[in-house]
């Protein structure tokens, strides 16, 4: 929507200056480069964020700006923007014997995997760069391209920890697709439609609308869809394939530099996306929980941020609270705890949706 | 509809451009020293043994087979999940059928212990591991 | 501006085709593989299939191409897939190719394609819902056991030693 309403505003405005194509052009540019300057302002914010929650947990103060010497800005507040600079003015190695061609893909699909999953986030109520009808379908289907550039990045590093490492990930972020998109379905089921504003717009009304209060199987689905999403994006305490302490860094263990970087920052995109489909799904996206108080479009904006937020709180505390789960716990924890739970609980909702009629 | 993909075809080259961006940024202000050691493969500070292929866990097959085979079922539960709230009871008992269905399968899958991730290959079992060497006929 | 992108998508799905087919190395056949399914995605949005585009993308790109992927990577060593296979007998591959070329090309020139005047459709979703539960129930069902059979025949056959 807010490409149309980009691309209507300059036809308005410069019909006939300006071929109608370039305007197109143009009103696809602005957006994806604001979606662009948004992950990057978000991705910094977040790193900031999990350096101070995690050490408030583990009782440090995290990066404080002290001393005479402002080297890590007042509070700290410089330290991502020092860790970014860095990461820039790293030395670029890519190994003698890895696969050059796969080991450059990787990054590159990565990435766009996780940009192209933010184009259909919304944000406000008309603020969202493409309002696809197959919106929740489409996010969960591209974030099934980063398990192939992790293979990838994996089998072209050449070394042992990167393959087993990436084909780990792979397999665990292919296991919990399932239990993911089976708890959304309990979303779909109730919403009827696949369209993200509309699963929002279902939700309208104060509090007690949102889908995750419609009945006592969604809190269960969100609950199952909230914990394999941390598992999609490869959070602890399913971190084993990228894990510190066992496999070096992984898959990415011989990415240095912006590689290593755009890695990381497709991580952390991946963590907003999830935690921004769970707020539409189940949280009501940009409504406030208080009909008609604080409720205007631009307040929309201030509500999903919040609630995305709240949850990529949550998925900073976890990591930081729990111990981490070997392979085999994880993938038994899927397949004959999840998977069996999200079946009966789209069996639940159905079962109480047509005898309530509701 | 053209216009809403149209976007995400200009996104994925917008990508492709943003991802170039600081990869040549990075390239011209990055010092650049390339030395034998820094480019071998990094095996712990160690001469790196054999090349990176081991016998791989068929597992890893085994559960990318069986996603598959879920992953079509859920792309069927999408539009039923769509229709599900005009269509009603019908609706339900057609995919109740369906989920049964996959369901069995899931079972079988299940018992055969194709889920394990590790087999348990205790053959002389005594002691507390006795009761687990029963289960080695996989 | 369409066609423009028409055209780029099927010049990008053709050329990785070509390329699965013709390079010697699994891994990037694999890869080229990647861009094909995608390009096809492409070609279904231009059909107004935006839910079969979606589902390309899931299962083919996230499901089968990851299987593809474990499957080579499973069987072979990294250093040792340089050569997939040889080429043989290419001058009666050739031939016999040119002349199935130019069955296809008069067979697609000459159907008579039926033309729709169809509208453009907001989502195909719910009509496909629909028509699973009503007109098509007996394959959905039918698909439910060839699922079931898929899974118990890969599973048997992937134990091996039993």
């Amino acid at each position: 929507m807010t490409v149309d309403f980009i691309f209507e505003f300059l036809s308005g405005l410069l019909d006939g200056f300006i071929s109608s194509n370039s305007l197109l052009i143009i009103s696809m540019l602005v957006p994806c480069l604001a979606i662009f300057g948004f992950i990057t302002v978000y991705a910094l914010v977040v790193i900031y964020a999990e350096l101070k929650v995690s050490s408030f947990i583990q009782d440090k103060v995290g990066p404080m700006g002290q001393g005479v010497g402002l080297h890590a800005g007042k509070w700290g507040l410089l330290q991502p923007i020092a860790d970014a600079l860095k990461l820039l003015l790293k030395e670029d190695i890519i190994p003698s014997s890895a696969d050059k061609p796969l080991f450059i893909l990787a990054p590159f699909m990565i990435f766009i995997g996780a940009f192209i999953s933010f184009i259909a986030i919304p944000f406000g109520e008309s603020i969202i760069v493409t309002d696809l009808n197959i919106g929740i379908f489409y996010i969960l289907g591209v974030g099934s391209i980063a398990v192939l550039s992790l293979i990838l990045a994996g089998w072209a590093s050449n070394n042992k920890w990167s393959l087993y490492g990436g084909m780990r990930s792979a397999a665990q972020i292919v296991s919990y697709e399932i239990p993911a998109g089976l708890s959304l379905i309990v979303v779909i089921m109730l919403a009827g439609t696949l369209n993200m504003q509309d699963i929002i717009k279902y939700q309208a009304g104060g509090i007690f609308n949102w889908i995750i209060f419609d009945n006592p199987f969604v809190p269960i689905a969100f609950v199952v869809y909230f914990i394999s999403a941390i598992a999609e994006t490869n959070r602890t305490p399913f971190d084993l394939p990228e894990s510190e302490s066992e496999l070096v860094a992984g898959f990415a263990t011989e990415y240095s530099g912006m590689r290593y970087a755009f890695f990381f920052l497709s991580e952390y995109a991946n963590m907003f996306v999830v935690s921004a489909v769970a707020a539409a799904g189940f949280l009501g996206g940009w409504h406030s929980p208080i009909q008609g108080f604080m409720d205007s479009p631009a307040w929309g904006v201030f509500w999903m941020i919040n609630k995305t937020g709240f949850l990529i709180f949550v998925m900073i505390w976890l990591r930081w609270t729990l111990p981490r789960l070997r392979v085999d716990q994880l993938m038994n924890v899927c397949w004959k705890v999840f998977l069996p739970l999200a079946l009966i609980n789209i069996f639940g909702v159905a079962i109480w949706t047509v005898v309530f009629n509701s | 509809m053209y216009r809403d993909f149209g976007t995400v075809f200009f996104a994925v080259i917008m990508g492709i451009v943003m991802v170039s961006i600081p990869l040549i940024i990075s390239w011209l202000i990055a010092p650049s020293n390339k030395t034998k050691d820094k480019l071998d493969t990094y095996e712990c500070g160690e001469e790196a043994e054999g090349s990176a292929w081991l016998q791989f866990n068929i597992r890893f097959y085994i559960i990318a087979l069986i996603f598959l085979i879920f992953d079509v079922e859920v792309v069927f539960l999408f539009p039923w999940a769509v229709v599900f709230k005009e269509m009603g009871l019908i609706a339900l008992i057609e995919m109740g059928i369906f989920l049964l269905i996959l369901c069995a399968g899931l079972a079988y899958v299940w018992v055969k212990s194709d889920l394990e991730w590790v087999r348990r290959r205790i053959k002389y079992g005594g002691g507390r591991y006795k009761p687990l060497s029963a289960s080695s006929e996989d | 501006m369409a066609d423009l992108v028409f055209w780029i998508i099927a010049a990008v799905t053709i050329m990785s085709a070509a390329f699965v087919v013709l390079n010697n190395q699994l891994i990037y056949s694999a890869v080229a593989l990647l861009f094909t399914l995608f390009g096809v995605a492409g070609l279904y949005v231009f059909l107004w299939a935006d839910f079969i585009a979606g589902i390309q993308i899931l299962v083919y790109v996230g499901g089968i191409l990851v299987l593809v992927i474990f499957g080579i990577m499973l069987t072979n060593k990294i250093k040792s897939v340089r050569i997939s296979h040889k080429s043989m007998q290419q001058g009666v591959g050739g031939v016999v190719t040119f002349w199935f070329f130019i069955f296809l090309f008069i067979a697609l020139t000459k159907a008579p394609w039926a033309f729709s005047d169809a509208v453009e459709p907001v989502g195909t979703v719910r009509e496909i819902g629909v028509l699973l539960l009503t007109d098509f129930l007996l394959p959905f069902e039918i698909i439910s056991l060839l699922l079931l059979g898929a899974l118990i025949g890969a599973a048997v056959l992937s134990r091996g030693e039993s």
